[in-house]
């Protein structure tokens, strides 16, 4: 199956879960930035959770579609159209060869996740489709008039959705039809962006002098104009060390506060390198990675502090809530 | 030898820590134990980082879930770990035994700051450049960036200060010193760290079987080469 890109959008890439195992010759894992949209997107189109979709950046791209297949939009809401008709998110959308999607722009948020039935077959980098655009590695991001391929599709799902868009076409010519059922959003996508990001203390949380130390969790964050897939600069109180620490470079990952001399923390986000040699004052805990990535240039941030024990928790819980999902979804597809 | 910590990194990374300094020792048990838990193959570990004086174990909490007396993973996992490291203190690490030869061309375009080093060690540009050659070298680790390696071994006499205005562009292959650390960059990056030469050696290509050329703990010679031969090589 083909996609042709019309218009890229601001910044579209391939990802999928990430290119890990390769952290010694200092490749560092990249992958979708709210790695949960992702997945629940692939699971939506009856996908592996391994495979490659396309991480959407504020505005949305146009795409036209050359075979039948089976779409799921996740993450931030984004306009969208197949020909004339509004594609829902957060469900299975049977489209018909020849029709152009168009993305827009999103109300909130700031990455949505485009999984196509099949996945996105571009070359293995390493074990991954990831675009790394920092490291350079993987494909680059989206330019018009490229192509791109997905592996062959499922074939045991969305074959009632077929069904009913050809009953639909004999009265309506429609080329989409959109699944009757979807998944709550709600625990996957949160527009407030004042709850606060569940920060564990780093290890050189404790050197921090005391006003520092209250400004962390106390007060607001922006983030910075500069904030890119690798990281978040982060504009506000200017923090620093009761002394300088003299520091050799270690691993870090994605979720990583460091303190860099200028006193304006950055959080290092999906493509972090994998070893840093900046004061490490906090980890973002995995739970809250997905909704950190949903941040827009400009908009204010606040942490609260929580323990590993608590991040841990809740990790697990959000795991097996996702196995659940994955579950459901597998069920309904068979019988869509 | 110093007591080894484990700490976490957040909810899904364990950092082993032998110490907090540039020092061979370190690195070396640093090194051994990341071999030893590459080939220990413990479940949910995504990824190993082998730093300077540390180990950062990437892994999937879900593997180390609760199996009934409660404990959380980072508990069973660190537990697991501190097993391991126990076991490696007692082995001796021989390390990766192939030398590699990288030729270095040295000043010139290819060594901009080669004479603000030469004036930082009080020494010749001569002098600077053979005992830059002359060294042991061994790949401490890699990161920063694909490839980039950090080598231990240089001449004390030629630690400088990193740059005051880091480069927005350090050409691939620049082979430099920052501090105490030399190193040499694999693709175009922006440094701070003083460029001495340029190695016509590709350092990573993703496309190749081994993308990278020097893997942590690499013994590495350096030899310098004309102008003429860097761009016979690089051609």
């Amino acid at each position: 199956m083909n996609i042709r890109v019309i218009t890229p959008g601001l910044l579209t890439t391939v990802q999928d879960a990430g290119r890990s195992g390769h952290a010694s010759i200092g490749v560092g894992n990249a992958g979708a930035m709210d790695s949960v949209a992702l997945r629940l997107a692939n699971y939506l189109v009856g996908n592996s959770h391994r495979s490659a979709g396309l991480e959407i950046t504020l505005l949305g791209p146009r795409l036209r579609f050359d075979d039948d297949t089976l779409i799921a939009l996740t993450g931030a809401p984004i306009r969208a159209h197949c020909d004339d008709s509004e594609v829902p998110s957060w469900r299975p959308v049977a489209i018909r060869a020849g029709s152009e999607l168009t993305l827009g722009g999103m109300r909130h948020g700031a990455r949505s996740y485009l999984a196509i039935a099949g996945g996105i077959d571009t070359n293995c980098v390493l074990g991954s489709r990831s675009s790394d655009l920092n490291a350079g590695l993987g494909p680059p991001m989206l330019v018009a008039g490229a192509a791109l391929a997905t592996h062959r599709a499922p074939v045991d799902v969305g074959g009632r959705l077929w069904k009913q868009l050809d009953a639909d076409r004999a009265r309506t010519r429609a080329k989409m039809v959109a699944a009757t059922w979807l998944i709550d959003p709600a625990p996957w996508f949160d527009p407030a962006t004042q709850t606060p990001l569940r920060m564990i203390a780093g290890s050189h949380c404790p050197h921090l002098d005391q006003g520092s130390r209250r400004a962390l969790f106390d007060t607001g964050f922006r983030v910075g104009v500069d904030s890119n897939r690798t990281g978040y600069r982060l504009e506000g109180a200017r923090l620093a060390l009761r002394k300088p620490l003299e520091l050799v470079s270690e691993g870090v990952s994605t979720g990583t506060v460091q303190l860099p001399p200028g006193g304006q923390p950055i959080v290092l986000m999906a493509e972090a390198p994998s070893c840093g040699g900046y004061p490490r004052i906090g980890q973002i805990i995995a739970v809250d990675l997905p909704r950190l990535a949903q941040y827009r240039p400009g908009e204010t941030l606040h942490f609260v502090e929580t323990s590993l024990d608590d991040a841990q928790t809740r990790y697990l819980q959000r795991e097996r809530a996702l196995s659940r999902i994955a579950q459901n979804i597998a069920r309904r597809l068979r019988e869509d | 030898m110093s007591a080894v910590r484990i700490e976490a990194l957040g909810d899904c990374a364990l950092v082993i820590r032998f110490g907090d300094s540039i020092d061979a020792q370190l690195n070396a048990r640093a090194l051994a134990a990341c071999a030893a838990l590459q080939s220990a193959a413990l479940p949910g570990v995504r990824d190993i980082a082998p730093a300077y004086a540390s180990v950062c174990v990437h892994y999937d909490p879900c593997a180390w879930a609760d199996a009934g007396d409660g404990r959380l993973p980072h508990l069973r996992l660190g537990e697991r770990l501190r097993k391991l490291v126990d076991n490696v203190a007692t082995q001796p690490w021989v390390g990766a035994g192939e030398i590699i030869d990288v030729p270095v061309c040295y000043g010139g375009e290819f060594g901009p700051d080669l004479h603000a080093v030469a004036e930082h060690a009080g020494m010749s540009v001569d002098e600077v450049v053979s005992r830059h050659a002359a060294g042991n070298y061994r790949v401490a680790m890699l990161g920063f960036a694909p490839g980039f390696a950090y080598l231990l071994g240089l001449d004390p006499e030629l630690h400088t200060p990193r740059r005051a205005n880091p480069r927005i562009r350090v050409p691939a292959g620049s082979v430099a010193i920052g501090g105490a650390q030399t190193g040499i960059y694999p693709h175009e990056l922006p440094g701070g760290w003083n460029l001495v030469g340029r190695t016509p050696l590709t350092l990573f290509d993703a496309s190749r079987a081994t993308p990278a050329l020097f893997v942590p703990g690499q013994r590495v010679r350096l030899h310098a080469i004309e102008a003429s031969q860097f761009r016979t090589s690089a051609a």
